[in-house]
């Protein structure tokens, strides 16, 4: 658009810091060869900083988990005995009591994780390689609205995103399926082959619920993480969801012929596993047991489908709603020719032209603006504290997008009419807290070369310090990357 | 540029004081009210709507056929079916000629991806993706004048993106920005024709919900099904208004997961009847959802992603018509599925919205098919009296 003003050295170092980074800070300095500060950053990022790792674990929370649901059920609040009608006096009481407690200690636990992600995004050095992290924990969604996820999606994200975002797709892969947050999400930890030992057993019996297959996880592991949809068959879903039959989630069998494993631990139970062979994707897998799964989703990572795929997405994230075609086809070669490398798919994007050519072409989501709008104000949480509430004031509560496919990443869904008006007031209160931090002087920092004049003019203009502050960060230019 | 209001006025000029049968007609749908609900997740209709007294139905649904005694007993509707007793108050409706629903549709699209499939059911094509408007936007140009439709969302759904101006509002709990910050706002936005449009737009829809008094009440669907109300129910209003509801992907522990949510949509229903006052007798409610889930339960006390399912009709305006008390649709029967899983579909979603539309804003039904629906044309259903 012309309404842009770009001047070129300038509007690279801008594009480093606001599209591949999370936004720039007021005392960093400008980057002086853009693509090395970016490829520089796997160098330093830490995948496991203290912040995260003074959190409980997944197991903690699992362990947590599962306490509950025993308590829940002893309570008759969940499962098949119903709540018996001449009840001991006070029982009522005191299943509320529990109840609430139980709901305060879940929404303290995500709000620690959430603080924790938005300290890592406000302090880190390695911005890009944060925003990767955020991304790829996007692309494998769990959404915090089930029972077993609520305190489940910053694990996930701590303990299988973050670890694994500079190797081999396959291992992302691998420690996203296996990671309790996904079984758990989609079903998996669930899902009993008809014909395993246990299935056959049940059969045998006349229980209420037959066990049976759940296809969630195969079904977005092909659709969602993999191939995309349109490009599997129902005999495909059905064929890896009869493959993931036996991984599971330990602490949660005791009966006889489950393994015994720590709560919230990965363990494969061969007595749930479906025997036999199957086919996905057009390749038979006869392996017998955890294997099967484990060789479907190797050839999975290393299908061209899931290559451009994952090129797909990524340079959607980086360069445009429709990311151009060409760029997509080198990436994808690239990821293919390195035998599924994801630094192939990032030094292929940071080595287009495409991806340097135009600033600020994608619209901030609500999470970018405000980290960025945070960020910018050189502050590691807000004077207020309400960080978490704000993001969901905006519309994207942290791990909570509501489905496998995580949140849309184009301007036709993020802005919207009524987004525009709470980023507005967002940046009302952000610039009120602000004290009297000079806009006329930060504009130009935070954005190198992509400051239009009219924005210049209307910050000098303002009625109030924390005005022009405010006019800042709802700029046409600070909306975007 | 030509606008609809400059047609009108030459379309007057024209045929000299009188009006065309046509724009008669659309005069006489200026005070309709349409609210459309999308039941994002795919909701299982055989559990909403379940056929009575079916065998097979009780072989395949196994645990999942009787909904928790919390809920109590399935309502019966007609001699053929019943509504889940979560939608006590829709069969209510049902009884007194305001509801009514049309079973075992589905929109053209036969994969089993929500996103796909949502895509398809809010732009009406045939293939996800291949439109980039949604019909609802598409059938505006068709309307009398009014102000634009609103989605009651942060976000702008697909069903209302497109040519035609739309807007969106949610409440919220933010302070508001004062009118001096807002007015600048304003102007640093002039030269950015996508920020200037969406802003424009958000403080006339904001101007019109203060003015109908619209509260800071949470997000939940039943508030903003009050707020949808509220703005529809002013005389200067919107006469469309789109609510979306998540949560109906029951892959497990679906009986007490549904009956929640059915009666929150139960809820929902009451409140815009509620809050729509005398304005109700013109509206039509429907709620729809991208497609149905398996007639077999599966191993988790779920079902899984299916074809067809049933769209729910409520508003004044069916009294008296076709679809007033009556499920519509071609019943299928359960004897015979769809890929050996589904129930088997047998009316186009299309149809549905078409003759809804049609019926509503007192439109040539076949008008309504070539320029709303011309990717997937389906013929109109008869649903509200003329």
């Amino acid at each position: 658009m012309p309404h842009w003003r770009v001047v070129d050295g300038m509007s690279l170092a801008a594009i480093a810091l606001n599209r591949f980074g999370l936004g720039a800070r007021p005392g960093d300095a400008s980057p002086a060869d853009p693509s090395s500060w970016l490829l520089g950053q796997f160098g330093h990022f830490e995948p496991r900083p203290a912040v995260v790792t003074s959190l409980p674990d997944a197991m903690a929370m699992t362990t947590q988990y599962r306490e509950n649901l025993q308590q829940l059920r002893q309570m008759g609040l969940i499962g098949t005995r119903a709540p018996s009608e001449q009840q001991v006096p006070g029982a009522q009481a005191k299943a509320e009591q529990f109840q609430q407690e139980r709901r305060q200690a879940y929404r303290s636990a995500y709000g620690g994780q959430v603080r924790a992600r938005l300290a890592m995004a406000l302090g880190s050095q390695a911005p890009f390689a944060e925003r990767l992290v955020h991304f790829w924990a996007n692309h494998f969604a769990i959404s915090t609205d089930k029972l077993a996820t609520i305190t489940m999606a910053g694990p996930f994200e701590f303990e299988a995103i973050r670890p694994h975002i500079g190797g081999h797709f396959f291992d992302l892969l691998l420690a996203v399926t296996r990671h309790p947050g996904m079984l758990f999400y989609l079903d998996q930890a669930q899902s009993i082959g008809p014909n395993s030992r246990l299935g056959t057993l049940a059969r045998g019996r006349n229980l209420p619920r037959q066990p049976g297959l759940n296809e969630n996880l195969a079904r977005e592991i092909l659709e969602l993480h993999t191939l995309g949809a349109g490009h599997y068959t129902q005999a495909d879903v059905a064929g890896l969801a009869r493959a993931l039959t036996g991984w599971s989630v330990g602490g949660f069998g005791r009966r006889m012929l489950l393994i015994d494993a720590p709560a919230g631990a990965f363990v494969f139970q061969p007595a749930l596993h479906e025997p036999g062979s199957v086919t996905v994707a057009g390749t038979r897998y006869a392996q017998d047991g955890e294997g099967q799964a484990r060789a479907i989703l190797s050839d999975l990572a290393l299908n061209p489908l899931t290559a451009t795929r994952l090129a797909t997405k990524l340079a959607q994230h980086f360069v445009a709603d429709a990311p151009p075609p060409a760029l997509v086809e080198r990436m994808a070669h690239a990821y293919l020719a390195s035998g599924g490398e994801m630094m192939a798919l990032y030094r292929t994007l940071i080595a287009a032209p495409e991806a340097w050519a135009q600033p600020l072409a994608k619209f901030k989501t609500p999470w970018d603006w405000t980290v960025s709008a945070v960020r910018a104000l050189g502050w590691r949480d807000l004077p207020d504290g309400r960080l978490a509430l704000t993001l969901n004031e905006l519309g994207q509560p942290v791990w909570r997008p509501g489905s496998p496919a995580g949140w849309p990443d184009d301007a036709a869904r993020w802005a919207a009419p009524d987004a525009l008006v709470r980023r507005v007031e967002v940046a009302n209160r952000l610039a009120s807290l602000a004290g009297t931090a000079d806009a006329r002087a930060l504009a130009p920092r935070l954005l190198p070369g992509t400051l239009s004049a009219a924005t210049a003019t209307a910050i000098a203009r303002a009625e109030s310090p924390a005005q022009g502050l405010a006019l800042l960060l709802v700029s046409p230019e600070f909306m975007r990357r | 540029m030509i606008t609809r209001r400059s047609l009108i006025a030459q379309g007057a000029l024209a045929g000299g004081l009188a009006m065309s049968p046509r724009l008669a007609l659309a005069a006489a749908g200026s005070n309709r009210r349409l609210v459309f609900i999308i039941l994002r997740g795919a909701m299982d209709g055989l559990a909403a709507i379940p056929p009575r007294d079916d065998a097979r139905q009780r072989q395949l649904r196994g645990g999942l056929i009787n909904p928790p005694e919390q809920f109590g007993a399935p309502i019966t509707l007609t001699s053929d079916f019943a509504a889940h007793p979560a939608l006590k108050g829709f069969a209510g409706l049902f009884a007194a000629g305001e509801a009514g629903v049309v079973h075992a549709v589905a929109s053209p699209y036969r994969e089993r991806s929500h996103f796909d499939a949502q895509n398809i059911l809010e732009t009406g094509g045939n293939a996800a993706y291949a439109l980039k408007d949604g019909w609802l936007n598409r059938l505006l140009p068709l309307l009398p004048p009014a102000p634009p439709p609103v989605a009651i969302s942060a976000a702008m759904p697909a069903l209302l993106q497109g040519a035609a101006p739309a807007t969106s509002y949610a409440p919220s709990r933010l302070p508001d920005a004062s009118d001096a910050l807002k007015a600048r706002v304003a102007a640093l936005y002039e030269g950015d024709p996508l920020l200037h449009r969406l802003w424009g737009e958000a403080m006339a829809t904001e101007a019109m919900a203060g003015m109908a008094g619209a509260g800071n009440g949470p997000g939940n669907p039943v508030a903003l099904a009050q707020t949808a109300a509220r703005l529809l129910a002013g005389p200067g209003g919107p006469r469309i208004a789109v609510l979306d509801i998540g949560g109906w992907d029951t892959h497990a522990g679906q009986a007490i997961r549904l009956g929640n949510q059915l009666r929150q949509l139960d809820n929902v229903i009451a409140a815009l009847k509620a809050g729509l006052g005398p304005a109700w007798a013109n509206t039509l409610v429907i709620a729809a959802t991208e497609f149905g889930r398996t007639v077999a339960a599966n191993g988790t006390g779920g079902t899984d992603h299916g074809t067809a399912s049933a769209a729910l009709l409520a508003g004044g305006r069916l009294q008296g018509g076709p679809a007033a008390g009556r499920v519509l649709g071609d019943w299928p029967g359960l004897s015979r599925l769809f890929d050996d899983r589904d129930l088997m579909p047998t009316t186009s979603l299309n149809s549905l919205f078409a003759g809804a539309a049609a019926g509503l804003f007192g439109l040539d039904p076949d008008l309504v098919t070539r320029r709303v629906f011309p990717a997937a044309p389906a013929p109109p259903l008869a649903l509200i009296r003329a």
